[in-house]
């Protein structure tokens, strides 16, 4: 027996845990991720968990994942195939053995292979796949890790449920030992956590020791692995998923722009988080408002932008859909508001926790009528933050609705983020129309500003009563108009009053690469990562290629076109159909091509690098 | 100027003078057609606004789609002309974010009764403080004639050739279902109770339903016309008011009794029955208004009830807006003012050095 088991440094490392949807892997996940974003690695991390709450223990629609990529410089990903895949039972080898790198790790724990999970995961009674082929080529520890823990707990008088539930923290322990890091941050997170249960606490501490210690004193690992911190930029950092930021972005929007936030939802997957954060935080004067369906949610919101309030509502596609005519009420009465659709996999129901970039042309066009609305999709986990808070800047400055694109993706994953002090965010203006004490001035709803801006009368100011509508209205005075040169004006005006936006964001900026050359790679939304790392990987085997991200889509950055046609060749990855590479097309009159993925899936990076060579050497 | 700023201003410094119903009217054309029943509500509203004492400035009237819906337009005050059947969702949002304006509802039975159904009820079990004005024509009169949830069974619309087969809602019954904590009937045609009616709702704190029976005189002309006739209102209306008992009739003599549980028609001509045996309306008895809500009867039934008008229930609840700024406050009390800094930065951090 040993404690000076080898450390070998490691680069980085893709980990897998997966077992039932009742086992807690999103649990130890989560709480991998902080132990290891405190030992300074960059990381990324991958939440894969089925639609189904509770689907029958043991079968392969109830296995939940959780992948962490982190390494000792910087990841963009959560990686393509896992070096290492934890599993809790057979279902979850069935399931992700195909994602394990060729001689990558299996730890799997015996228990969860009796015959009972075999038949359940579909393998035939007599062949455990961790005594067959199946696992050939691969290094595999099998642990009997609920005997281990049933052993461990006894003390404690629990039953064998409650004793079973700890197996998760047995694994934790034992991976945080394999890969050196601190179990110190997860005791403070149970101590918090089972603070009234003082039992399952021990239960949870006492397993999430032994595994530790099984690590460290079972003869079966040789050794252990070191992953140093990554090179990152200097600063102060926290993990943060897409959803937590979008909240935290709209509580600052509205710190920052005096606006009280009203946030208006309906509870869908995956966009409901953003929901359940932003109802914790009552002492910024944020109201939310679970309403009856997903129209009262938007059209609530648009009648608190109209009481003044920062109007928000989020959904995802199916309620995207039902909120349609709504939006186009906003984009009418010139109202600030802000349209979150966390995309899921589509059309209809269609995969409910699988993320995909389909509502891309819904955002831009799912309204009846000549609608505009500015479009602003986010990049990354953390980017949320920022993305959400320049998509209420742009609905507050230029009083109209917009959409703020997240995905299943990024909804969930985490990420290191370098977190901004309040005072370095941009201010936000709001236009109001001040109040005068004299009635010298009648307010003209719709007289505009050089941006064709018009102001925001808050109601209660005296002078400034007004009525404002949908029905089409004449321009300065907001009087129903049914004169058809008036429309023709007001749609132009509208439609400019977007277009114009551009002139108040950055120019496009290549992420990577020079501005001219053979191909660019032109993403939008959460492909920013794996697009990254593909272009790192096909530079530095000597080809030359060039990285674009767009986080404005409506309207398009003004240097936009001027940027594509420096490039032979410019490819456009997207987790849908080609609805980019439509609006590019359109736009610019350029020949794109498009790379497509409708899996549920993010890109790997192999598939972007592979692409990219393909185009590069069509023979090949 | 900041936004806190100008609710300050909102607050102290300028208001509106005390106002006329003439002045409560704006400079656009009344598009109604001759002799629509919205003449009369407008007026009625227009009359009983300025008694309220609530500023100009603070009155926010929300439409959705309909006849009734182009209301807003033609009171100066705030005001939305939204989508339809969206009105009560839209105004949940602006009372909860403004809990200090005063707001009304202008909504008809198919703006608020079919696609509008659904805020429509949830606004009344929240008890948002807003008003509602249900403009009930029992028919589709902006879309041409279509015939509506309220129109009666068999009636003959454009849409219903041989006759609507639907059965119809119960507004107000469907109101008190919905837990409302304050519902009303009234009508165009008798201004004076009309306006007694919407004065009581302008002082009703949470949701006040008021359904108004109003003639479309293009569509469906003579709908409610027993309840005013000279002839037949004296059998086919009655009115009910609290501490009051039900009596209608041309000299008052008959009367509404309760026989376990039930409602029955006395004549106090009878020696068996006297004004002392009559149903005393307690407009804060959720039962009895809920029986007096089934006196719905198709008026060419036999020994059918007369219809009752006037405040079903009325009741003080918490409001959904103060319950909202209630924890507000106690949040801010628990944990301070919000720390923007302390929100983004968590409890978990790591410096790279």
């Amino acid at each position: 027996m040993t404690a000076t088991k080898e450390l070998i440094e490691i680069n980085d490392v893709v980990i897998r845990f997966a077992g039932d949807s009742g086992d807690g892997i999103q649990l130890i996940g989560n709480e991998f991720s902080l132990a290891t974003s405190l030992m300074q690695n960059d990381l990324a991390t991958f939440p894969d968990f089925p639609a189904e709450i509770r689907a029958p223990v043991g079968t392969l629609p109830g296995v939940s994942g959780f992948q962490i990529h982190f390494g000792s410089h910087e990841i963009h990903t959560p990686g393509d195939d896992c070096d290492v895949l934890v599993v809790m039972n057979a279902a979850a080898l069935k399931k992700n053995i195909a994602n394990l790198k060729k001689g990558g790790t299996i730890i799997a724990n015996e228990d969860g292979f009796d015959a009972k999970n075999l038949r359940l995961a579909g393998y035939a009674d007599d062949a455990n796949p961790l005594e067959s082929q199946v696992v050939e080529g691969f290094k595999l520890y099998i642990i009997p890790i609920n005997k281990l823990i049933k052993e461990g707990l006894k003390s404690l008088g629990l039953g064998t449920k409650e004793q079973d539930r700890s197996k998760n923290m047995f694994v934790l322990g034992l991976i945080c030992w394999m890969y050196d890091r601190s179990i110190h941050p997860i005791m403070d997170f149970i101590e918090k956590k089972f603070a009234k249960n003082p039992q399952i606490h021990d239960a949870n501490v006492k397993a999430l020791r032994i595994g530790y210690n099984y690590g460290d004193t079972a003869e079966i690992f040789v050794n252990r692995f070191e992953v140093k911190p990554a090179p990152m930029k200097l600063g102060t950092y926290r993990g943060i998923t897409g959803n937590q930021a979008v909240a935290y972005g709209l509580v600052a929007a509205s710190v920052k722009s005096g606006i009280p936030l009203f946030y208006g939802s309906y509870p869908i997957t995956p966009a409901s988080d953003i929901l359940h954060e932003l109802a914790k935080l009552k002492n910024f004067g944020a109201i939310t408002f679970q309403a009856e369906d997903e129209i009262a949610a938007i059209s609530s919101a648009i009648g608190a932008s109209y009481g003044g309030s920062l109007g928000v509502t989020a959904s995802s596609g199916p309620g995207i859909d039902l909120k349609s005519e709504a939006m186009g009420l906003a984009m009418m009465l010139e109202l600030p508001l802000v349209i979150i659709d966390v995309q899921r996999a589509g059309p209809s129901t269609g995969m409910p926790t699988k993320t995909e970039q389909s509502d891309l042309l819904l955002a831009m066009f799912g309204r009846h009528g000549e609608a505009p609305v500015p479009v602003i999709a986010a990049q990354s986990p953390a980017d949320c933050f920022e993305g959400i808070y320049e998509a209420t800047r742009i609905a507050i400055e230029h009083m109209t609705p917009v959409i703020f694109l997240s995905d299943g993706y990024l909804s969930s994953s985490t990420e290191p983020w370098k977190f901004p002090l309040s005072e370095n965010l941009r201010e936000i203006k709001p236009k109001y129309a001040l109040p005068k004490t004299a009635d010298d001035q009648k307010y003209q709803p719709y007289k505009r500003d050089e941006n064709l801006v018009r102001e925001w009368a808050l109601p209660g100011v005296h002078g400034f009563e007004n009525r404002i509508g949908g029905i089409e209205k004449e321009d300065v005075t907001g009087n129903i108009s049914y004169d058809p040169i008036n429309h023709e004006k007001m749609v132009q005006i509208r439609a400019q009053k977007v277009a114009n936006i551009a002139h108040h964001i950055p120019e496009q900026r290549l992420d990577s690469g020079s501005e001219k050359g053979k191909i660019l790679v032109l993403g939008w939304g959460s492909t920013f990562g794996t697009i990254k790392t593909a272009c790192d990987v096909i530079r530095s085997e000597g080809i030359e290629v060039s990285h674009a991200q767009l986080r404005y889509i409506n309207p398009f950055p003004s240097n936009l076109g001027e940027l594509l046609s420096g490039f032979e060749h410019v490819l456009i990855p997207e987790n849908n159909s080609g609805q980019l590479a439509m609006l590019i097309r359109s736009r610019y009159m350029i020949n794109t091509l498009s790379l497509n993925k409708i899996q549920g899936l993010p890109f790997t990076v192999s598939e972007i690098t592979n692409k990219i060579k393909s185009i590069l050497n069509p023979g090949k | 100027m900041k936004r806190t700023e100008i609710l300050d201003f909102i607050k102290s410094e300028f208001h509106s003078e005390p106002f006329t119903a003439k002045e409560l009217a704006t400079d656009q054309d009344v598009r109604w057609c001759p002799g629509c029943g919205d003449y009369s509500i407008l007026k009625q509203v227009q009359t009983v606004i300025p008694s309220l004492n609530i500023p100009r400035e603070k009155i926010v009237f929300v439409s959705g789609i309909g006849c009734s819906s182009r209301f807003p337009y033609y009171l100066n005050t705030y005001g939305i002309h939204s989508i339809h059947g969206r009105a009560p969702a839209i105004a949940t949002g602006l009372k909860t974010a403004r809990p200090d304006l005063n707001v009304w509802i202008v909504t008809g039975d198919g703006d608020a009764l079919s696609i509008g159904g659904n805020h429509f009820i949830h606004l009344l079990r929240r008890n948002v403080d807003v008003k509602v004005l249900l403009f009930n024509n029992e028919i589709y009169g902006l879309t041409k004639g279509q015939y509506s949830p309220t129109s009666t069974p068999g009636q003959i619309t454009k849409s219903t050739p041989m006759g609507a087969v639907d059965h119809p809602f119960n507004p107000i019954a469907l109101s008190l279902g919905a837990d409302a904590s304050f519902v009303a009937r009234t009508m165009d045609r008798d201004p004076k109770h009309q306006q007694a009616v919407l004065m009581k709702a302008g002082e009703h704190t949470g949701t006040a339903l008021v359904e108004i029976y109003q003639n479309c005189n293009v569509y469906n002309d003579g709908a409610f016309f027993i309840y005013t006739d000279k002839e037949t209102k004296p059998l086919e209306t009655i009115f009910v008011e609290h501490g009051q008992p039900l009596v209608f009739g041309e000299n008052h003599d008959k009367g509404i009794a309760l026989k376990d549980g039930k409602p029955m028609v006395v004549n106090m001509n009878e020696e068996s029955f006297s004004i002392n045996d009559l149903w005393v309306h307690d407009e804060h008895d959720a039962y009895k208004a809920f029986v007096l809500s089934r006196m719905f009867d198709d008026p060419s039934v036999e020994n059918h009830f007369p219809r009752p008008f006037g405040v079903f229930y009325s009741h003080d609840r918490p409001t959904y807006n103060d319950q909202v700024h209630e924890q507000l406050a106690h949040a801010k009390t628990m944990y301070g003012e919000g720390d923007l800094d302390a929100l983004i930065q968590g409890n978990q951090t790591w410096t790279v050095a």
